[in-house]
């Protein structure tokens, strides 16, 4: 008790940060604890930040070296009697001051200058050592707008849209239906798909790449949507996700519907479905993440440029010879946009439901 | 709503907003009535079961475990056609053809050094790789299970880089990690070293590689060992203070052990994903400089898609699958052992 008493509350904002659930002290350890957690921040946060701030520079602030944080524009000026707008400069004259002018021309390391407020005086030689550009910050949408239009960037968003969502719609439908078979019925052999569909879990695209083609082909669905959205959707971690929860939907509840005359996918889909609901919910955020973010099968399956999802198609920008990364970096971050907004939004499920699931 | 009745309107009010899905929901479902009930007349409710089950089954026997069983047909005969008839029965000719060294030391000196390079490579990847991901998870759990100011926010920005594409993951690093104008390369500038090409020197490419993937995956190992450690009830820290245990003992003698299940599954996890590493490293490096990155399943999709030898990169993952498997029961058994411990 005694030590609680003598423990004065901090003032100000140093108090107001320290303060601990319980109205302790903050200790050294959760000094070091915030150190910690503010460092992980920046390195985890840091480069998707430096990524967004990147696409917004003009192509030339892309390359300056060393860059800034933020995205900087060379300041121009109008000057009357002269057609193109001038660049301006902070030049240090010889008597010491810094004069703002504007640039005529350039000639090796002379500049020609002119004093936009007093156009008419002769230009000045300046050395182009004792100049600085003037630089503001500027958001430059130009790096978006390009690359929207120098690459099918909407022909990529439609296909990952598409595939997203039919998939995702076809997952939802025929996991919750294997699901409700797999807990709600007594039958020869269940046990047994339940089981095979369980041990494939184990086994990644990665193992089967070869003859998951050769499949694929044989059915047609090679440079083919379907090939994308109808292979992927027999999720097994779906399936387990949903069977484990419709276990525990009482059975009587559905004796009751069928004594009342419904018919089994009455029970279905107006008993069984909407009680699933949470477990649909996490099961939806999931599959529109894996599709979303679905690389190595599209990569496989799509050879078509007109047929790219925005992973392959970005893939292939950035295989380019000559890598324009001003491009590259707008796709790039309207690329993570529509997955972050998820995540904003809906981080806490994503996080409780994994945490309680252990998938991803 | 200023209609007279308003008790009536503001329950219809109330219940519009819904109307809409709801009725759509039902319009799409009584579509299924069409196809089940006259199959339900036939076959008798108790059969609806294996109906149920039936379109998953399907897609997933056609899409999943047939690719499975090929895969052992692919691995065992050999040809540049992926079509089963133009394929010749070669028996283990891919799996030795694989396997043959003429002096294990040295894999320069085996038929197909790619890939026990790719499987070097991985080895070192995965120790590296897990080791470094699992520590940094658990001082990153065990800092957030504090009770602090922001946890929410703080969990949720160690988690973000999870939800992440491999690809744009890639972008991102490879952005930071240019040589000539990468904002890395310009904070070594600045503390007056020279520029490092970090992803086209080898033993530099192979650490980004391992801090990339450590950083996209970090998030998700934090949270399960979070749930860990907050299905510790408190109540034996309690007790364990009241006895005057020091808070190094607590953390020694209950966080540890009893952190120990999931730190097995955390791990196996870790161990099943480092060792199938791809889609990152295939945008970062593409396997390169040289391969000093090529990894195990770059090497089967190497050979299969680039190369087309469809025989051995299939040899090459049952190889995988086996890798995989024993990774898997290690997890069941020392599961078991951890639980009966």
């Amino acid at each position: 008790m005694s030590s609680r008493t003598s423990s004065q509350p901090r003032q100000g904002i140093a108090g107001f940060l320290l303060r601990r659930q319980g109205r302790k002290r903050a200790t050294t350890a959760d000094l070091i604890t915030y150190l910690y957690l503010v460092l992980g921040t920046v390195i985890m946060f840091g480069p998707v930040v430096w990524l967004v701030m990147s696409s917004f520079k003009p192509i030339e602030g892309l390359y300056d070296f060393p860059p800034t944080f933020l995205p900087l524009r060379r300041e121009t000026a109008v000057v009357p009697g002269y057609d193109k707008p001038l660049e301006l400069y902070d030049v240090t004259v010889e008597d010491g001051s810094v004069r703002r002018l504007a640039q005529v021309n350039r000639i090796g390391l002379e500049a020609r200058m002119v004093d936009p407020a007093n156009p008419d005086a002769a230009p000045i030689k300046v050395n182009i050592n004792t100049r600085e550009p003037v630089k503001s910050v500027h958001f430059s949408l130009t790096n978006y707008t390009d690359a929207v239009e120098r690459y099918p960037f909407w022909v990529y968003l439609r296909n990952t849209v598409v595939v997203t969502l039919a998939a995702t719609l076809v997952t939802l439908l025929i996991n919750s239906m294997a699901a409700f078979g797999l807990s709600k019925y007594r039958y020869a052999g269940r046990d047994a798909i339940f089981l095979v569909m369980i041990a494939t879990l184990m086994v990644p695209v990665t193992v089967i790449m070869v003859p998951a083609f050769l499949v694929i082909a044989k059915v047609g669905w090679v440079n083919n949507l379907w090939g994308l959205i109808i292979p992927s959707a027999a999720t097994p971690t779906g399936v387990f996700l949903l069977r484990q929860y419709m276990l525990t939907i009482p059975d009587e509840l559905l004796e009751s519907a069928r004594i009342d005359g419904a018919s089994e996918w009455r029970i279905f889909s107006q008993i069984v479905l909407p009680l699933a609901a949470p477990a649909l919910a996490v099961l939806t955020i999931f599959s529109v993440m894996w599709r979303w973010n679905d690389f190595l099968w599209p990569l496989i399956v799509v050879s078509k440029s007109e047929l790219f999802t925005l992973q392959v198609g970005l893939n292939a920008f950035q295989g380019e010879l000559n890598v324009q990364w001003n491009y590259i970096l707008a796709m790039t971050v309207l690329t993570l946009i529509p997955i972050s907004i998820i995540f904003a939004v809906l981080q806490k499920y994503i996080t409780t439901g994994i945490a309680t699931t252990g998938m991803k | 709503m200023t209609t007279p009745s308003a008790g009536s309107s503001a329950t219809r009010v109330k219940t519009r907003p819904n109307d809409l899905p709801l009725r759509l929901y039902n319009g799409l479902m009584s579509l299924g009535d069409v196809v089940f009930v006259p199959l339900q007349k036939l076959l008798g409710f108790k059969n609806m079961g294996y109906v149920f089950v039936l379109p998953n089954l399907l897609v997933f026997g056609v899409f999943i475990l047939l690719p499975m069983l090929l895969n052992f047909y692919f691995g065992f005969t050999s040809g540049d056609s992926i079509l089963l008839e133009n394929r010749t029965w070669v028996g283990t000719d891919n799996l030795s053809r694989i396997l043959q060294c003429s002096n294990y030391a040295d894999i320069t000196t085996c038929r197909e050094d790619l890939f026990w390079r790719g499987m070097m490579n991985t080895a070192i990847f995965v120790v590296g790789q897990v080791g470094i991901m699992v520590l940094i998870a658990l001082i990153t759990a065990l800092a957030l299970n504090r009770p602090i100011w922001g946890r929410g926010f703080f969990r949720s920005v160690f988690f973000y880089p999870v939800l992440l594409s491999p690809v744009v993951v890639a972008l991102i690093w490879e952005w930071i990690l240019q040589d000539q104008y990468g904002l890395l390369n310009a904070l070594l500038n600045g503390i007056g070293l020279k520029p490092i090409a970090f992803l086209l020197e080898a033993n530099w490419a192979r650490f980004w590689v391992i801090l990339v993937s450590v950083w996209s995956q970090m998030g998700f190992f934090t949270l399960i060992l979070l749930a860990g450690l907050q299905s510790i009830p408190p109540e034996l820290y309690e007790a364990a203070a009241l006895d005057g245990a020091a808070k190094w003992s607590g953390f020694r003698f209950i966080t540890l052990p009893l952190l120990m299940p999931t730190m097995v599954v955390v791990l196996v996890l870790a161990l099943i994903r480092a060792v199938q590493v791809f889609d990152v490293v295939y945008v970062l490096t593409n396997g390169g400089p040289g391969t000093a990155t090529l990894y195990l399943v770059q090497y089967i999709y190497r050979t299969g898609f680039e190369h087309r030898q469809y025989g051995l990169a299939a040899a090459a993952s049952i190889i995988l699958a086996v890798v995989l498997m024993v990774l898997t029961i290690g997890q069941l058994r020392l599961g078991r052992e951890s639980d009966a411990a």
